[in-house]
């Protein structure tokens, strides 16, 4: 393991934080921008032109509030569950491939923190995880409202684990691999020569149950059951204030941008630009334009997610359980064995 | 293996910044308790007992039933990424485990196991 290797990761990991953590800040505003529009009001205004300032003078408030701590509480847990939610969901994205590997000064540099074989079992892993920050802080809280939040919040989301797993393993099957950029590159191909061959084209019903997987396993609205605000006040987070909140909102709005980047990883084709192969374009420009997909394509999935939020109502809880375990996974089974029938006979 | 030292990295760097967080949070807020301020949240109301009682035998049906469901999808990985290199005789025999996965997925649900109401 050389200096070089050492530097180049932490570059690439502090590139990634500044990014994340800047669209963080700015997304809060983007959806307290477009719940206004939806809702026929003005939106933040004052901080700043057009409010751009916003998130930050919120972040700058969160540092100056008192912790307050419940004396009924377990104070230890109810510290950590904040750092695990936020570790979690910051880390996630090391596996992700943000652009095509390019060549510079006779080296390889990979757009991707970690270049492991295992890059879906490591979402996975991770999104699992996450669990644990919503149900200790629930716990820890010793309140009835947080505990309800938790419980709710850790069955919701193992059980749409199970079909976001089962959803993944058509592209798995496409692509052969649990390597992400091995996926993103297998997506480069065209259908007849004209069609990418995006997983979302091969996998419409594994692309749907992802989706809406995805959408339970960050807790957003229509399946934000853990923390609804007219039955159970804050749910997980009730007893929280300032920054220790503030960690989990900002694990809230990271693990979107993850998910998002994940789904468009496997399904919308990744950093995939279709046809600029077929331009003779300088490599740096190809890097830059593929880059620049990339970072459309999850912007826009972030406005979907969004839009959803702010139109449609919430499930009932028992709605939201027969939607996982009676509608996703035999749909997502059912997937596994349409792919496979149409690899082998097409 | 060299993939894993940059995910250390990045683990680290992001537990890093919570506690940076937390802990310039802890510099700079006040503190100033009162027993009032340190009750239990209960909507304005005197906390009736603990929040740590027992709670509806559901949860525990569904933990169960994920630990099953999960060790199935496990074994479904490695499948899918041989998947080319196991042809027909690899699919008959995965489409004969799902069809014992979905027995038992219809007795769990034939059970009640899933009812919520």
């Amino acid at each position: 393991m050389s200096v070089e290797f050492i530097v180049e990761a932490l570059v690439k990991i502090g590139l990634v934080l500044v990014i994340n953590l800047t669209t963080v800040a700015y997304l809060v505003l983007a959806e307290r921008k477009i719940s206004a529009f939806i809702q026929n009001r003005l939106g933040p205004n004052r901080v700043g032109p057009w409010g751009l300032f916003q998130s930050f003078a919120d972040i700058g408030k969160l540092f100056f509030k008192e912790d307050i701590v419940p004396s009924a509480a377990n104070k230890f847990v109810h510290t950590l569950a904040p750092l695990i939610s936020i570790t979690v969901a910051m880390s996630t994205f090391a596996v992700v491939p943000f652009g095509n590997t390019f060549a510079f000064n006779g080296h390889d540099y990979k757009l991707m923190i970690g270049d492991v074989n295992i890059g879906i079992l490591f979402i996975l892993a991770m999104t699992s995880l996450g669990v644990y920050g919503i149900t200790l802080s629930g716990w820890a809280s010793n309140n009835k409202y947080s505990l309800l939040g938790g419980l709710r919040a850790s069955a919701q989301m193992i059980s749409y684990e199970l079909s976001m797993g089962l959803s993944v393993i058509g592209v798995v099957m496409i692509a052969g691999s649990l390597q992400l950029d091995k996926i993103v590159i297998k997506q480069g191909e065209y259908l007849w020569g004209v069609i990418p061959a995006w997983n979302i084209v091969l996998q419409p019903i594994g692309f749907i149950t992802f989706l809406i997987a995805s959408f339970a396993e960050t807790n957003r609205l229509p399946f934000d059951l853990p923390e609804a605000e007219p039955e159970l006040v804050g749910g997980y987070h009730t007893e929280y204030s300032g920054m220790k909140f503030g960690l989990f909102f900002l694990a809230e709005y990271a693990n979107m941008i993850t998910a998002s980047a994940v789904i468009v990883t496997l399904y919308l084709g990744g950093w995939q630009f279709p046809f600029v192969e077929r331009f003779a374009l300088p490599a740096l420009a190809v890097t830059l334009l593929q880059m620049g997909a990339f970072a459309v394509k999850v912007a826009l999935l972030l406005f979907f997610f969004m839009v959803v939020r702010w139109t449609i109502p919430r499930f009932r809880y028992d709605q939201l359980m027969s939607l996982g375990w009676k509608v996703m996974i035999p749909l997502a089974l059912g997937n596994i064995i349409v792919t496979g029938f149409f690899l082998l006979f097409h | 293996m060299s993939g894993y030292i940059p995910i250390f990295f990045m683990i680290s760097a992001a537990a890093g910044l919570g506690l940076i967080l937390y802990g310039l949070f802890k510099v700079l807020g006040p503190y100033r308790p009162n027993t009032e301020k340190q009750s239990t949240y209960e909507s304005g109301m005197t906390p009736v007992r603990s929040a740590r009682e027992r709670f509806s035998v559901k949860y525990y049906m569904v933990a169960v039933l994920f630990i099953l469901f999960d060790i199935e999808i496990v074994f479904l990985y490695p499948w899918a990424v041989n998947f080319h290199a196991l042809g027909l005789f690899g699919y008959v025999e995965m489409v004969v485990f799902i069809l014992i996965l979905l027995a038992g997925y219809f007795y769990i649900l034939k059970k009640g196991a899933l009812q919520w109401d």
